[in-house]
């Protein structure tokens, strides 16, 4: 009976001992469950989709990034500012226009804040704009196409930073002025910059079509307008700008813009500016900036300069401008999706000042004032507070919102994501970044209706996050979970060129929207030969044009004769593919161009300089078909005295 | 009487469907096709499921030598067939009426369901040969010459009814709404005769 006993209790232990085995297992397993479930958040299966399209900025790229969220896979890097040898963008015929300025011809350009069009406040998937903040411009790319359809420069503007943000329905897309410059330019002492400068603020309408033309330009005082957000909501009609050097400090900015210890956001009523321009108001002043549209039909680029534009002295429209005092240099400016709260990022500081729409309007009507700058009433710092958020941390940047009543607001210095509460201004969550986050985005965060479920974090510096390629690297971004009450970072991935700032749609938005092909019966291309019975050679004096078509496998002509050393040789190269999916190459040997990819429907072309004579081949350099290798051709190129005739054949014919 | 001769009058005019849905359908698919390639074939016409399609299934099909996909005017079916089926469906609803009317017996009924058949058989038939030939008259340049197991050229027939692989596209071929109209009306003849037949018999009785 004992032993029944010690084997009973013998069991029991072991039981018990199982059972904490047990446990012990399913604690592991539980990690071992978290960490994959984390991994399944973010894995978009083989062949499936992403649920948003993420549009990063390619900084000093000058591109558009197209990523897939939740997965950061890369799609695609769209051509904006800056010339791309992989389809020919700034190189062709065609696009060449797209990169002249009224500096002449620039191949580079440095891209920061996407935006996404609006209607009824919402992101509505037709374009994205982007500044580019060098030679100041404002580019449109189409959300069918894909492709940069339009370029128009800011004239007066220096540092177009504080760009490319659109009010609620696209009636506007901004461009402001970092860098204060003598308005018009002129040559002067640097010394006397302060009151001389000035930082024009410019407001491009936006057609139905999406075709720009400046309204207006609003002549600011010479202060550095840094970042800006449209109201929304109640305060749909103001624009709002945050401002840092109102020192006007001219040289070691880094300590003489430093000095005060409250800039301003600059409030611009710009419903009130509208109407005023529609009345007659403003005068016209010469400028010099080049408008460049893109056409789908004849596939071409035009380039017009353009020699006036409208300034509007803001003191002369009554109630037009304010200036919100707003502490420590403030970077991002941010309008909660309601409208009411504006976000002043004082990034030398470690708290925030969020002033309030309404309180602002209450105090314009009270004049409750503490004073001027050059005419320009200032509202008293305490009348449009709304509230400080305290210790958020360190060195804060950029705020976006989830639309369900929380912000999320980066911090540089402290390398954080700190989600706070609208209203009461408490810390609710902090996460690292990896590391000094610059801007933050949450698809539709800055629209009156976020999708509150992904963030992510745009990093500055990447040091040790992936496998070291040498001395530079691409920077990371961090893909955050905001679901839930606390953030929970689920991916990291490698950004390209400096991701400054993004905007991010819902995919069923945009998906059903995406071309295919262009229609070769739409084409209208001056050059075109929309079948092989319409290519050819023609001669005018040392320019040879060629009609090229290509279909799988060929080029047609594939052998051309009587060319000669010293010709300009332009190949108008039309794919006569209408399949989706089915580009074809160009490459010459020797060309100081580039290649060029041409989608289905399509017609570019690229020029060629021969030096010497000789059987000079030509190749598709896009693998098309299993007859891709084949695709081949070769020109002939005889003295320059030769007496060769121009001849083009495909299969003898 | 009456209720048989609505069914014929009915059951014929179904025929009229062919000339607004397709007769068949053929898809092609490939891994590089995850949406098909496919076309639709009319009494009176090949068209593409999707605007380019023809010109895609001819600019794969050039690697393998295959003819170009017939325009209507290319062969005589498209100008009969829309005649046979017209006159068809005709001569069906004036049986249907002159049933309803009890100038004629049923049987009537019956004989123009056995001439649709043939007919019917006999379209198939020409179909058929049409695919073969399609599938097996190949250009003697062309890029791509296979042979089978036994050194034969290979044989890109799609089929008649059902799903086969060729090279690396896999074609479905089936009948698409134009003929599940026709086959609804042609059982509605049937229908038509029996009851028909048995209406006779219990008056007769």
């Amino acid at each position: 009976m004992k032993n029944f006993f010690r084997i009973f209790s013998l069991a029991i232990l072991g039981i018990l001992t199982q059972a904490c085995n047990n446990s012990d297992n399913s604690q592991g397993k539980k990690s071992g469950a978290l960490a994959s479930n984390v991994a399944e958040r973010v894995y978009v299966a083989p062949g499936e989709h992403d649920e948003f399209y993420a549009f990063l900025s390619g900084g000093y790229s000058g591109n558009l990034l197209v990523y897939g969220l939740p997965s950061g896979r890369m799609f695609k890097e769209i051509p904006v500012f800056s010339q791309f040898p992989t389809n020919g963008y700034g190189y062709s015929e065609e696009t060449t226009p797209m990169l002249n300025t009224s500096h002449g011809f620039i191949p580079w350009g440095d891209a920061h804040h996407p935006d996404i069009s609006q209607t009824n406040g919402e992101t509505d998937g037709r374009w994205v704009f982007i500044n580019e903040n060098n030679t100041p411009r404002i580019a449109r790319i189409s959300l069918e196409t894909f492709e940069t359809e339009e370029i128009i420069e800011i004239p007066h503007s220096a540092g177009n930073h504080s760009s490319s943000f659109v009010t609620e329905n696209t009636e506007y897309v901004v461009a402001g002025t970092r860098f204060s410059v003598p308005y018009p330019q002129k040559d002067m002492p640097i010394e006397e910059m302060k009151g001389n400068f000035k930082g024009p603020l410019t407001f491009i309408a936006v057609d139905d079509k999406g075709g720009m033309s400046i309204d207006f330009q609003l002549k600011m005082p010479g202060f550095n307008y840094d970042l800006s957000h449209p109201g929304r909501g109640d305060s749909h009609g103001w624009f709002f700008f945050t401002t840092y050097n109102t020192e006007e400090a001219h040289t070691m900015q880094e300590v003489n813009a430093s000095q005060n210890d409250k800039d301003f956001i600059a409030a611009v009523n710009w419903k009130k500016i509208q109407e005023y321009v529609k009345n007659g108001g403003g005068k016209e002043i010469d400028a010099e900036y080049a408008h460049n549209v893109f056409d789908h039909k004849t596939h071409n680029a035009t380039s017009t300069m353009k020699k006036k534009v409208l300034t509007v002295d803001p003191r002369e429209v009554e109630g037009a401008v304010f200036f919100m005092p707003t502490p420590k240099s403030p970077h991002g400016c941010d309008v909660d999706p309601s409208g009411e709260y504006i976000i002043g990022n004082g990034k030398l500081s470690t708290d925030l000042t969020v002033h309030s729409f309404s309180k602002m309007i209450k105090a314009i009507e009270n004049e409750d004032f503490e004073g001027e700058a050059y005419d320009i009433p200032i509202l008293s710092f305490e009348s449009t507070l709304g509230g400080t958020v305290k210790e958020g941390g360190l060195g804060p940047l950029h705020t976006e919102f989830d639309g369900k009543g929380n912000a999320y607001t980066t911090f540089f210095i402290s390398s954080e994501v700190v989600k706070w509460k609208l209203g009461t201004w408490e810390v609710l969550d902090r996460q690292p970044a990896y590391y000094s986050v610059g801007h933050n985005m949450i698809p539709g965060g800055n629209s009156r209706k976020p999708d509150g479920k992904y963030m992510i974090s745009m990093n500055k510096i990447t040091k040790d996050r992936y496998l070291p390629t040498g001395p530079e690297l691409e920077h990371s971004a961090q893909l955050y979970d905001i679901s839930g009450d606390k953030m929970e970072l689920l991916l990291d991935f490698p950004t390209h060129g400096e991701p400054h700032y993004a905007a991010a749609i819902r995919a069923d938005k945009v998906k059903p929207n995406s071309r295919k092909i262009y229609r070769l019966d739409e084409n209208e291309h001056k050059y075109a030969a929309t079948s092989e019975d319409e290519t050819k050679m023609v001669r005018e004096g040392n320019e040879v044009h060629v009609y090229m078509t290509t279909v799988r496998s060929h080029f047609s002509p594939d052998n051309l004769e009587g060319i000669k050393v010293g010709d300009k040789v332009y190949f108008h190269v039309t794919n006569l593919e209408q399949d989706f999916d089915v580009p074809h190459g160009f490459a010459m040997i020797g060309a100081n161009t580039s290649e060029l990819l041409i989608m289905p429907g399509q017609t570019k072309t690229i020029t060629w300089e021969p030096k010497r004579e000789g059987i000079w081949p030509f190749y598709c350099t896009d693998f098309c078909s299993a007859l891709h290798q084949e695709m081949q051709g070769y020109v002939r190129v005889s003295s320059k005295n030769a007496k060769v005739p121009l001849k083009w054949t495909l299969d003898g014919e | 009487m009456k209720k048989s001769g609505v069914l014929m009058i009915i059951g014929s005019a179904l025929l009229l469907g062919l000339f607004i849905f397709p007769l068949w359908n053929i898809e092609l698919e490939a891994p590089q096709y995850p949406d098909p390639l496919g076309m639709n074939i009319f009494i009176g016409g090949i068209q593409g499921e999707e605007e380019f399609d023809i010109q895609n299934i001819d600019g794969i099909n050039h690697y393998i030598g295959m003819k170009k996909i017939p325009k209507p005017v290319e062969m005589w079916e498209f100008q009969t067939f829309p005649l046979v089926i017209g006159g068809m469906a005709a001569l069906g609803i004036l049986l249907g009426v002159l049933g309803f009317f009890k100038i004629i017996s049923p049987n009537w009924f019956l004989a123009w369901l056995i001439l649709m058949s043939v007919l019917g058989i006999l379209g198939m038939y020409d179909f058929n040969s049409w695919l073969l030939e399609y599938g097996t008259d190949l250009d003697p340049k062309a890029i791509m010459k296979l042979t089978d197991a036994e050194g034969n050229p290979l044989n890109y027939k799609p089929p008649l009814f059902g799903s086969q692989k060729i090279l690396n596209f896999t074609a479905h071929s089936y009948p698409e709404t134009g003929a599940y109209l026709m086959f609804a009306g042609m059982l509605l003849t049937l229908v038509a005769w029996i009851t028909g037949r048995n209406s006779v018999a219990a008056r007769k009785s």
